[in-house]
């Protein structure tokens, strides 16, 4: 599997975060997004998950766009943005499985537990997640990583408020998706360590090209 | 951006159109007709020239902003998307004059500046459509949301719109089916609708003058920092 | 598909039972604008009857209006929303399960309570019976509709005042039918067949556009 971008372009407001990117991504890389903020990192992760509709160029999965396969390249996808995606009013384990059930996987309540236990959140399965900390609110959004069955990862800035033991676990969470085939891309400073596969980095305009164009 | 001077050339030709077809549609409303009406209307009845025609504008250009939001959703091209918008605008214009004129035709032949006809109530509610266009559009910042957002609605409000249109004219149904009401088109006498379509005619070059006049300015706020902009004499 | 279905109708069914105060408020909005009008107009027996179906059919529209607010807001703010949009499901199914759930929560309630309404303004009971009947038909039009521009206000400021701009002069043909039946129904040998008929017409374009109208809508404000 491949997802293979192509002279990429995506303009906000008048600002063009980035023109003309491309770069390809097999199974067992993980891609480093890199760049300053105001970059055009997110947009860049939000077009690949067709959340963005690009300027300009094309973002094919398995040499089709993906425009074209829609629920198909979904089913394959898993994104975690800035925002967790968890509901306050709901417990950590409801959370999880409508999340899980979402994605298509009517998972087993053991699954899920195991899920939980392994994230660190064990014995807050029936705490509603409005009770709980930063850090453990994204260690919910988190848990997702351990129940998917999707291929490529998408992730925006996952080590936000993690602390150190966490940001351990989902590096070791990430080495073990890349082991057994899978891809990853995600934005962050934190290096990651793989065991297996190749890391790819993309940097995002280093040079003043994305000033607004008044600027210049 | 060819459309930018293009548009700049055929702006004074629309003007140009615009005021002599509504000037000769006027004149032959206002002093070549007059004699024709022995039915009892009065000289008032001259402000149909005006509020046919806008009342006609009124529901074209929503035509036309809808073929244009259309087009920009499906293509996806930025220009029709500005198009649509400008449209909105004229389009709004003429909404009101319709309905300003009528309510004046209202107090000199009803005697009541409103009166809750189904025509005059379809027209306030196309304002009020109108207006949400414009709201949603200048509620959002980014304009790529906008654009798409307010083209949606327009949308929506093309398939609503003629049901309410329905339900204005036919509160009860139980008596529609049997009522068949004549388009007042076929009851003017011919004299008269020649002025109307010329004053109509005119209107559309009016449109289409005020409409590229939007559309330019526009184009201006939105490319402000291109290149092509900064070189324009207008801008210097 | 259809567990996603299921399961979301059941989450937003779960959460608004977690926060059943928000059912109560809806509720109550529609009661004390019923509650308004023989003050403001006046109680006698002629009046009330008078105005009682429009009345009734106002304050539905202005309840059904105010709920929009909550249908995508919350799900918008804390990420899931994103997350719907990108399951491997049709959104326009998610969609139909989310208007299915506020409509359950916002426009069922007012059905149940139009009794009391038709105590309040003393209509004849065969009169309360059409006009439970015709908010059972006209309230979820109003639930799908107003999702359109529910979901193309998404997270704007002052989202609420501009979701009932565009939204009201759409809810008319509602408005008309659903009230011109009550009315009809208290006038002797008038049938309110046709009114029905109509009501069930504007459901059944409603259900086939509304969802695929209000999935497109987010797609735009999300991006």
């Amino acid at each position: 599997m491949t997802l293979e971008v192509k002279n990429l372009q995506c303009i906000r407001g008048d600002r063009e975060l980035f023109t003309d990117l491309s770069f390809q991504l097999e199974e067992s890389q993980l891609m480093m997004l890199e760049g300053q903020n105001g970059s055009g990192k997110t947009t860049l992760l939000r077009s690949l998950c067709g959340l963005y509709l690009q300027d300009q160029g094309e973002i094919l999965w398995n040499g089709i766009s993906i425009k074209k396969q829609d629920e198909d390249y979904r089913r394959e996808l898993l994104y975690l943005g800035h925002l967790n995606g968890i509901k306050a009013d709901l417990t950590v384990l409801e959370n999880l499985r409508f999340n899980a059930t979402l994605a298509g996987k009517i998972p087993s309540t053991d699954k899920l537990m195991q899920a939980l236990d392994t994230i660190g959140l064990y014995a807050f399965e029936d705490f509603p997640t409005s009770q709980l900390s930063q850090g453990q609110k994204r260690r919910v959004a988190l848990a997702r990583l351990l129940i998917s069955k999707a291929k490529l990862w998408i992730l925006d800035e996952p080590f936000v408020a993690l602390d150190i033991a966490a940001v351990e676990l989902l590096q070791s969470i990430i080495a073990n998706h890349v082991d057994n085939g899978g891809m990853v891309i995600l934005t962050t400073h934190q290096e990651v360590p793989l065991t297996s596969g190749k890391i790819k980095r993309l940097s995002l305009s280093e040079e003043q090209d994305n000033l607004p164009s008044s600027a210049k | 951006m060819n459309f930018y001077p293009l548009a700049g050339k055929l702006i004074p030709i629309f003007w140009l159109a615009a005021i002599v077809l509504t000037a000769i549609g006027l004149y032959w409303g206002f002093f070549k007709t007059a004699d024709a009406m022995d039915n009892g209307m009065k000289e008032y009845y001259r402000i149909i020239y005006v509020h046919v025609a806008s009342a006609w504008m009124a529901m074209w250009l929503y035509a036309v902003m809808v073929a244009w939001a259309m087009i920009g959703l499906i293509f996806n091209t930025r220009l029709s998307f500005m198009m649509a918008s400008a449209t909105a605008i004229t389009g709004t214009i003429m909404t009101i004059i319709a309905l300003v004129t009528g309510a004046i035709w209202g107090k000199t032949s009803w005697g009541t500046w409103w009166d809750w006809d189904p025509k005059l109530t379809t027209f306030l509610i196309l304002l009020f459509v109108y207006i949400g266009y414009i709201a949603l559009q200048s509620a959002i910042d980014d304009t790529r949301r906008s654009d798409k957002a307010s083209a949606l609605l327009a949308l929506v409000g093309l398939a609503i719109v003629p049901v309410i249109y329905y339900a204005v004219n036919c509160p009860d149904p139980n008596q529609c089916a049997s009522l068949h009401q004549e388009s007042s088109l076929k009851r003017v006498e011919s004299n008269i609708l020649i002025g109307m379509l010329v004053t109509t005619l005119g209107f559309w070059m009016y449109s289409f003058a005020t409409i590229l006049m939007r559309a330019r300015n526009i184009i201006l706020e939105r490319e402000r920092n291109t290149s092509w902009v900064s070189k324009l004499n207008e801008v210097n | 598909m259809m567990s996603a279905f299921w399961v979301l109708l059941k989450r937003d069914l779960l959460l608004a039972l977690r926060r059943r105060s928000e059912i109560f408020t809806v509720l109550f909005f529609f009661l004390i604008v019923i509650s308004l009008f023989p003050l403001g107009v006046g109680s006698e027996d002629a009046t009330l009857k008078k105005i009682a179906p429009g009345v009734v059919w106002i304050a539905a529209l202005l309840a059904s209006t105010l709920a929009l607010d909550r249908l995508f807001a919350n799900d918008y703010l804390d990420g899931t929303l994103e997350q719907l949009t990108l399951a491997p499901q049709s959104l326009s199914v998610m969609v139909f399960a989310k208007m299915i759930a506020h409509w359950l929560l916002t426009g069922l309630p007012l059905v149940l309570i139009a009794p009391l309404v038709g105590l309040f303004y003393h209509l004849p009971s065969n009169t309360i019976g059409v006009m439970m009947l015709v908010l059972l038909l006209g309230t979820p039009v109003l639930s799908m509709i107003g999702a359109i521009a529910a979901a193309l206000t998404l997270g704007l400021r002052g989202g609420g005042v501009l979701v009932s701009l565009l939204v009201l002069p759409l809810y008319i043909p509602v408005l008309v039918y659903g009230a011109g039946a009550i009315s009809a129904s208290m006038v002797e040998g008038l049938s309110i067949q046709p009114y029905l008929l109509l009501l069930s017409a504007f459901m059944l374009l409603a259900l086939i556009f509304s969802p695929w109208a209000t999935a497109a809508a987010l797609k735009i404000s999300l991006e």
